[in-house]
């Protein structure tokens, strides 16, 4: 049968096929916030005490951590030693959550992907958004602890909202570039969670920058600053808990040094999205 | 006609194939290990060069037996798959219900779902908020906003979902199999639904292989066959088409296994061609074609052309038919089917007054006045000219057109007959006159 007589200069342009952003951005922003809320409703509403279990997680931990840590007699050359200790541990849970979550959230929205037009990249970005929502319920015990303890207001708590933001954008890229390997790759979920493991370990979180600077040098505390995490969470105490952690500047040996970290976020924001733009038209067939 | 709007859809020589790998490389292990070793794949071409434009405001269906690619098309059109070639155009607003309820989470009520499930149809937020009380009242959930939806049965779950799907106003509508939902009440409460979609204006297509469906409510329909154009036109056509495809698709297979056997393996597979369909025009007409019925339509109680009609109107069933040889007292006649097939009535002029003569090149309308008394369906019908006796067709055209019958509520059987309801009690001391009729909501029919 022929083609149909159509006059194709009075159509508009034609229809693109799925891809990361769709064609209305709004849509995306609305549909991603709606993807978060729910998640973050379910977390809460289904049970009582939803939130306290929230904050359980990350306090046990801590506690844990603390009685160990401080036996040892880490920690004694900077001020509120258990505040910082709670904040790196809920930084890591913030990224451990985001990315451990991301890494099956396409398939795990499958029926949204493979039945209606759906802008891909709000899948991934809903689960760090979630995320988002609990790292904001779980800084707030930080602050409780840290006043407690008798700390003060600081101004520099100004920068805290430019390093979540930072940080969100590092575990964003991450958890995109995670979602859409997990689509061809299905052992990404093993290795990732290996990944955090060593990350974990390999962050200046229950040790302080100083004790690996005196142990194992200026090199390996400069080589451990590359990492953006590792950078953003020593600059968070510096800036929120007390300036007697180190800075992240001060850590890394000179603030030039910073552009690392920072090459390395922009490095896997780019490569994240490019990655996942070139698979998005075909993750509902390959899922 | 004037002059032709842009279609609401056009879709341009669109071709798309899958790859099934053989064995598929999931692991980065696997790829480690062997990073040269090439997967290798079949293809398996879903769409083939498939081409058509639907009309604004049509009902256009998409038919084809399992794996005739007519769910790829509509995931194409919808924008879930990315065409390999060819182009897609789409004029309006458009909304895809491949599945019902998605994004519905049985852990919330009905409310947060609706709002979830409209926003992934394209609402946003206030405007579902807005339209909350409407969807409840179609879906008739009243009772049952605040429980979690894995408390609902899963008849509930349909009508909610159906109910949010028709609240998105979308002036495309891509459905997929759909119909088949919900009880006989709600299902026809659907149907009235889709009849109101049509006259609103919007442009449908259903996907479906229930052919009853399409011939019920497709202005148009397209056959696919191994995603190819088998046919496309006419629903009552198509629908004959696929009757035959389904009838010879045993028969093929069998001939393949056994031309396969015959034949040098490597010689080229004989692929069903689309060649040998019947052309464009052929359609159910008998008769010798000394009279000709030119067309036939119907018209409300105004004389405005109608193709929907509540029940209970008056209506003139109207056919124009052209003389081409001189013919004495010829009979006209019409038979109504309803979408089951049944024959709903016929009914000619055989014991009225004779009708004269008409001079061959002589063109007259002749019609028929009736009360649709119809039950709510979709009801075709198929005018003839007979000779004067009614032994012989000079013409008659099957199944010619349609007239959807609406009601306000659903009717059992196949008539809607006017009718009064009352209640008489008949204690001691009440006159036989008196009567209390009920309050019942009982309409008065």
């Amino acid at each position: 049968m022929s083609a149909p007589v159509v006059d194709f200069e009075r159509l508009g342009p034609p229809l693109k096929g799925p891809s990361a952003l769709g064609s209305d951005l709004r849509r995306f922003a609305r549909l991603t916030w709606t993807l978060a809320i729910t998640d973050f409703k379910l977390r809460f509403f289904g049970s009582a005490l939803g939130y306290l279990w929230q904050l359980m997680r990350p306090l046990m931990l801590f506690g844990v951590l603390y009685a160990v840590f401080s036996q040892l007699g880490l920690g004694k050359e900077v001020e509120y030693y258990a505040v910082g200790l709670l904040a790196g541990i809920v930084l890591f849970s913030f990224m451990s959550e985001a990315t451990g979550q991301a890494v099956r959230s396409l398939s795990q929205r499958e029926n949204l992907v493979r039945k209606i037009e759906f802008p891909r990249l709000a899948v991934p970005m809903a689960t760090v958004l979630t995320a988002l929502f609990n790292l904001a319920l779980n800084l707030v015990p930080i602050f409780v602890f840290l006043l407690a303890a008798g700390g003060r207001p600081l101004w520099s708590w100004f920068e805290l909202p430019f390093l979540m933001v930072a940080l969100g954008v590092f575990v964003l890229a991450l958890s995109t570039l995670l979602s859409v390997l997990f689509v061809r790759y299905r052992d990404i979920e093993p290795i990732w969670d290996v990944v955090l493991q060593v990350t974990f370990y390999a962050s200046p979180i229950f040790y302080t920058a100083a004790l690996v600077r005196d142990t194992a040098g200026e090199v390996a505390l400069k080589v451990m600053m590359f990492n953006p995490f590792a950078a953003i969470l020593q600059q968070t105490r510096h800036a929120v808990i007390d300036p007697s952690h180190e800075s992240a500047a001060s850590a890394i040996g000179g603030a030039p040094w910073l552009l690392v970290p920072l090459a390395l976020t922009i490095a896997t924001v780019v490569i994240a999205y490019r990655v996942f733009d070139r698979a998005a038209p075909r993750i509902a067939e390959d899922l | 006609m004037l002059e032709p709007l842009v279609p609401a859809i056009v879709v341009d020589r669109v071709s798309k194939s899958f790859a099934l790998p053989h064995e598929r490389v999931h692991t980065l292990k696997e790829k480690a290990l062997h990073p040269f070793r090439r997967a290798t794949h079949d293809t398996l071409h879903a769409l083939r060069d498939v081409s058509f434009a639907v009309e604004q405001g049509e009902f256009f269906g998409i038919v084809g037996r399992n794996g005739s690619g007519k769910s790829t098309l509509l995931k194409c059109l919808a924008g879930i798959y990315a065409t390999d070639a060819g182009r897609i155009y789409v004029q309006g607003r458009m909304s895809t219900f491949i599945e019902l309820g998605v994004g519905f989470n049985p852990d919330l009520p009905a409310r947060e779902n609706v709002e979830i499930n409209a926003a992934m149809l394209g609402l946003t937020t206030r405007e579902a908020r807005r339209r909350f009380h409407a969807i409840i009242d179609f879906a008739e959930l009243h009772d049952f906003v605040d429980l979690k939806l894995k408390n609902y049965s899963s008849g509930m779950l349909v009508r909610l979902a159906f109910s949010v799907m028709i609240q998105v106003d979308a002036e495309i509508l891509l459905i997929d199999e759909v119909l088949a939902v919900g009880d006989a009440a709600f299902q026809q409460k659907c149907f009235e639904e889709f009849a109101r979609i049509r006259r609103s204006g919007a442009t449908v297509l259903l996907v479906t292989h229930d052919m009853g469906a399409v011939q019920r409510f497709c202005d148009r329909a397209l056959l696919l066959e191994h995603g190819r154009e088998a046919e496309i036109g006419d629903p009552e056509r198509v629908g004959m088409r696929y009757l035959q495809l389904n009838f010879d698709a045993e028969a093929r297979a069998e001939e393949k296994a056994e031309a396969l056997a015959a034949e040098d393996p490597s010689a080229a597979k004989p692929e069903p061609s689309a060649a040998d369909e019947p052309s464009e025009d052929a359609e159910l007409r008998l008769g010798d074609g000394r009279a000709r019925i030119v067309e036939s339509w119907f018209e409300d109680e105004d004389g405005a052309t109608a193709t929907v009609l509540e029940t209970g109107c008056r209506c003139t069933f109207r056919t124009r038919v052209r003389f081409d040889a001189r013919l004495e007292d010829p009979l006209f006649g019409a038979n109504f089917h309803n979408s089951r097939g049944d024959m709903v009535w016929g009914v000619n002029n055989l014991y009225d007054e004779k009708t004269g003569i008409f001079e061959r090149g002589e063109e007259i309308i002749f019609a028929f006045s009736f009360d649709v008394v119809l039950a709510p369906d979709r009801y075709f019908a198929s005018p003839a000219v007979a000779n004067a006796t009614g032994a012989a067709w000079h013409d008659q055209r099957v199944r010619l057109v349609s007239l959807m019958v609406t009601g306000p509520h659903p009717a059992d059987g196949l008539l809607d007959l006017p009718s009064e309801f009352g209640i008489y009690r008949a204690p001691a001391g009440l006159a036989p006159g008196r009567s209390e009729p009920s309050a019942a909501e009982e309409p008065t029919r």
